[in-house]
């Protein structure tokens, strides 16, 4: 796919990455906003990041995987921040007693796209074009590491003071994402973590690739778009190969921070075509599923994307209200999420939802 | 009944007296440098004009584009500290991390980071330090600063911090006036915290401004109530809008575009308001401002208020322009004192209105001294301002329609025949449309409290916020059969028990008569 072994990123590319990892995050991940500004302050200061094709990676190199966990809503008044970002990169060195050869982000999708890139830029390490989710999820099990049974530990989660944490063993991954959300709701509904570390076969066979420049690629149409006058959420779908699904306003968002997630739904009045019909979207961090006129008809592991209609940018969970006019999109979920495993980790079923996948695209064909 | 309605722009003060929906007349005055004698003789003329008695006026509706104006020039803003209380969070991105420079400096820059904050659930991030905030005071009163912006971590879901470290500072800093982030902005620091930084910097200006309002009509024996029309189109009190004058950022496009609707009779149009100092450029879909989905800069900051989508540049009747380097126009105008300083009526600075006159597209003034210029040279300038009015208006645009373009506002002398290819509609009253917007400026009514969800649903809380905002909006004289939602949330206040969550719901309507 990528001719590119290697490439440092200008900072457009970057600003054109949080407009596409928004998209992606299909309301999760937190806004990138906060990770592009420390990003423009450390590209300020000089600094630069190399990505690279996972295909370069040797068998044995060793690559952390980051994410910042937490409820989004949190990042808005606590904000993203480089130095508490690389804490757990540097507590897990210390743990393994070995240097990182590189680093990934776990989910490309919203601000923990950003994030990877955020710490490679302070630390110097180079950044692999892959994550393990092509999108964003609220759990450590929804991952396609997880779907291709890699070990689950040890972690490193740290907050903004000095509380360090090391997860050594858990007996699977969903003990992971119980043990480690405890800690991050303790500490605030938002913890830096340091996943269990890969190898660079491991990154290579079952990492989602190249998602780094799909992140970049999708950012740059869409502002090529408003820069010219084309429809920006058109320029999506062609993009993504999605589907627009509804147009509405935004009538209705209940949300609450709960067990270190921000939980809720929120309710659409239709617009233009849709006009008299109503949209429900349910959401964990992330949109879960959406209903219209109360019948489910999109859900994860699709991707569920909500984007203002003119300008398409991305609308996260914690930042939609009110009034807004938002399109909901839905684009194909990667391939690995659609096997018998991975609907188990991150199907309807997985987010309390008492009913199988139903592809959204299958009825299309 | 009559009203009437006003607009205090850069340049010039305008007044319209409407009875229901008919406009009786519109008349321009210059805005002076004291506000009040500008707003005084507008309201003299257009009551001379159409011998309405003053006890027949009831109400006066003020929209002003003093305050962004301010900061969208850096001027007339005053010198002000930021403290965020958030230690050890949010550090890496300070307050103004993402400012220009230009207006970081003109509020000075200065900025200190304490101990302080709550996380979602109303627990401690750290105490407040005492000794830290009173150290904080004393290096504020040493740089002569008495303007202080306090924000606090979740400070919409608790603001006690905030008011307590006020109340530390002001033992030290007993004039000072403060103003707390959690009384203008929603959740997500940065903007909330920009926001409440912008107000500070603007108090002084906002007590000013709105001083001059009531002696100016009161001088003219106005006893009527007087409104400030807000960025959301509605009306607020002349003691509100002293306090929060960054409340009225965005009313003069909100004003602009809705008047322009209501004399044309357009439902979407981009309407292009060119003003003594800048451009406004917004658009209409079906009616009503369209309003920006997220973030919104105001002068390059970003702020979350809800606002109509405008772009707004440098450029209006009174932009300087430096005649050797015609290709440099702006950002700087000689805005109100166009009528002294412009060549047109004998003064010594080049202006783009100058070059309209010079250019014969407009009969204003003097046309000789900018004709001295050449008309080559005037034509270059006048081709650099083209190509900014279209580049603002290709901005807006989301479409291929051709739909008009709505030109208003005094300096819309500036904008061709065509704007790109969209035809240009100039409505009657053109050069008033904003004050004819503050003229129609809608009712509020507003509901921000604590409900307990433990005997009743949250749609039974929402409805019962509905009710009575609703309730409220009709008191205050607005239309039952027009009131509509303009905004509604809630945040559950997980730190109080009872299931607490705070609803804040906003309805507008338009006003009776």
């Amino acid at each position: 796919m990528s001719e590119v072994k290697e490439q440092v990123l200008q900072i457009d590319d970057i600003e054109a990455m949080a407009v596409g990892t928004w998209i992606l995050g299909t309301g999760g991940g937190g806004s990138p906003y906060l990770n592009l500004l420390n990003i423009r302050e450390l590209y300020a200061a000089g600094r630069r990041v190399t990505l690279k094709d996972p295909m370069t990676l040797p068998d044995d190199a060793l690559v952390a995987v980051l994410s910042s966990q937490g409820a989004p809503l949190i990042g808005q008044e606590r904000l993203a921040d480089s130095a508490m970002a690389l804490k757990p990169l540097r507590i897990m060195e210390e743990y393994l007693g070995r240097k990182f050869d590189a680093l990934m982000p776990v989910e490309i999708g919203g601000g923990n796209g950003l994030h990877a890139i955020m710490v490679a830029a302070a630390t110097g390490l180079p950044a692999i074009d892959a994550d393990a989710m092509g999108r964003a999820y609220p759990e450590a099990q929804m991952t396609s590491f997880a779907v291709a049974n890699l070990q689950c530990y040890p972690l490193a989660i740290s907050d903004i003071r000095d509380n360090e944490v090391i997860i050594h063993k858990a007996h699977s991954w969903k003990w992971m994402e119980r043990a480690s959300r405890k800690v991050c709701t303790e500490f605030g509904s938002q913890a830096s973590t340091c996943k269990a570390p890969r190898s660079g076969k491991e990154v290579r066979d079952h990492g989602i690739l190249y998602t780094c420049n799909k992140a970049i690629s999708l950012g740059e149409a869409v502002l090529k778009a408003r820069k010219k006058h084309t429809n920006p959420v058109d320029a999506i779908l062609d993009e993504c190969q999605g589907s627009r699904i509804f147009t509405g306003k935004v009538t209705d968002v209940e949300r609450r921070t709960t067990g270190g997630f921000l939980r809720g739904r929120t309710v659409l009045e239709g617009l233009g075509t849709n006009t008299k019909e109503k949209f429900s979207l349910d959401f964990q961090n992330e949109f879960s599923v959406g209903s219209q006129n109360g019948e489910a008809i999109v859900m994860t592991p699709d991707l569920i994307c909500v984007v203002d209609s003119i300008s398409g940018e991305g609308i996260g969970t914690e930042s939609i209200r009110y009034g807004q006019r938002v399109d909901v999109l839905v684009l194909p979920a990667p391939e690995i999420f659609l096997s018998p495993r991975g609907l188990e980790l991150v199907g309807p079923r997985a987010f309390g939802f008492d009913f199988d996948y139903q592809s959204y695209f299958k009825d299309q064909k | 009944m009559y009203r009437i309605g006003i607009d205090v722009g850069g340049t010039n003060t305008d007044a319209v007296i409407m009875q229901g929906d008919k406009i009786l007349a519109g008349v321009k005055s210059a805005t002076t440098s004291d506000v009040m004698s500008g707003v005084v003789d507008s309201l003299k003329k257009v009551l001379a004009e159409t011998g309405v008695k003053n006890s027949t006026v009831s109400a006066v509706m003020i929209g002003t584009t003093h305050f962004t104006n301010a900061v969208v020039e850096r001027r007339s803003l005053s010198l002000t500290a930021a403290v965020r209380l958030c230690l050890p969070a949010a550090q890496c991105l300070p307050p103004m991390v993402d400012w220009p420079d230009d207006i970081k400096q003109a509020v000075g820059g200065h900025y200190w980071m304490a101990d302080g904050g709550n996380e979602f659930d109303g627990r401690e991030i750290s105490s407040l330090n005492d000794i830290q905030l009173t150290k904080i005071a004393d290096e504020i009163d040493a740089l002569g600063i008495d303007t202080v912006a306090l924000c606090s971590v979740f400070s919409p879901v608790n603001d006690s911090m905030e008011k307590e470290a006020m109340a530390i500072m002001k033992k030290r800093l007993p004039k000072a006036n403060f103003t707390l982030s959690s009384e203008i902005g929603r959740l997500g620091i940065l903007e909330r915290e920009n926001a409440a930084i912008m107000n500070a910097s603007l108090r002084k200006l906002s007590s000013h401004t709105v001083g001059a309002f009531g002696k100016a009509l009161k001088s003219v024996g106005l006893s009527c109530p007087y409104y400030v029309t807000q960025n959301d189109g509605t009306l607020m009190s002349a003691k509100f809008v002293q306090e929060y004058p960054v409340l009225t950022f965005a009313s003069g496009p909100t004003n602009s575009m809705r008047g322009a609707s209501f004399l044309t009779g357009e439902k979407n149009a981009i309407v292009i308001d060119v003003g003594g100092t800048s451009t406004d450029v917004g658009a209409l879909v079906n009616g009503f401002p369209r309003p920006a989905s997220t973030s919104v800069d105001v002068g390059g900051v970003r702020t979350n208020f809800r606002m109509p989508d405008v772009y707004s540049i440098a450029l209006g009747g009174g932009t300087i322009i430096n005649p050797e380097d015609p290709i440099s126009i702006g950002p700087r105008s000689v805005g109100y004192r166009i009528h002294e300083d412009g060549l047109l009526f004998g003064g010594d600075i080049l202006t783009a209105t100058d070059v309209a006159v010079g250019l014969g597209i407009a009969d204003i003034g003097d046309p000789e001294p900018a004709k001295k210029l050449g008309s080559e040279r005037l034509q270059i300038i006048k081709s650099k301002i083209d190509e900014m009015i279209v580049n603002a208006a290709e901005r807006m645009r989301v479409s291929s329609d051709r739909i008009p373009v709505l030109a208003v506002g005094g300096g819309s002398i500036l904008i061709p025949d065509t704007v790109g290819d969209l035809p240009v509609v100039k409505p009657n009253y053109f050069a008033v449309a904003n004050a004819v917007g503050a003229a129609i400026g809608q009712i509020s009514g507003e509901v921000d409290r604590i409900f307990s969800l433990t005997s009743i649903s949250r749609e039974e809380a929402l409805e019962t916020a509905r009710k009575e905002a609703t309730k409220k909006a009709i008191a205050a004289g607005a239309k039952p059969d027009s009131i509509e939602i303009l905004d509604q949330e809630d945040v559950p206040l997980a730190y109080l028990p009872g299931n607490a969550t705070r609803i804040r719901l906003k309805v507008v309507g338009d006003l009776n008569g």
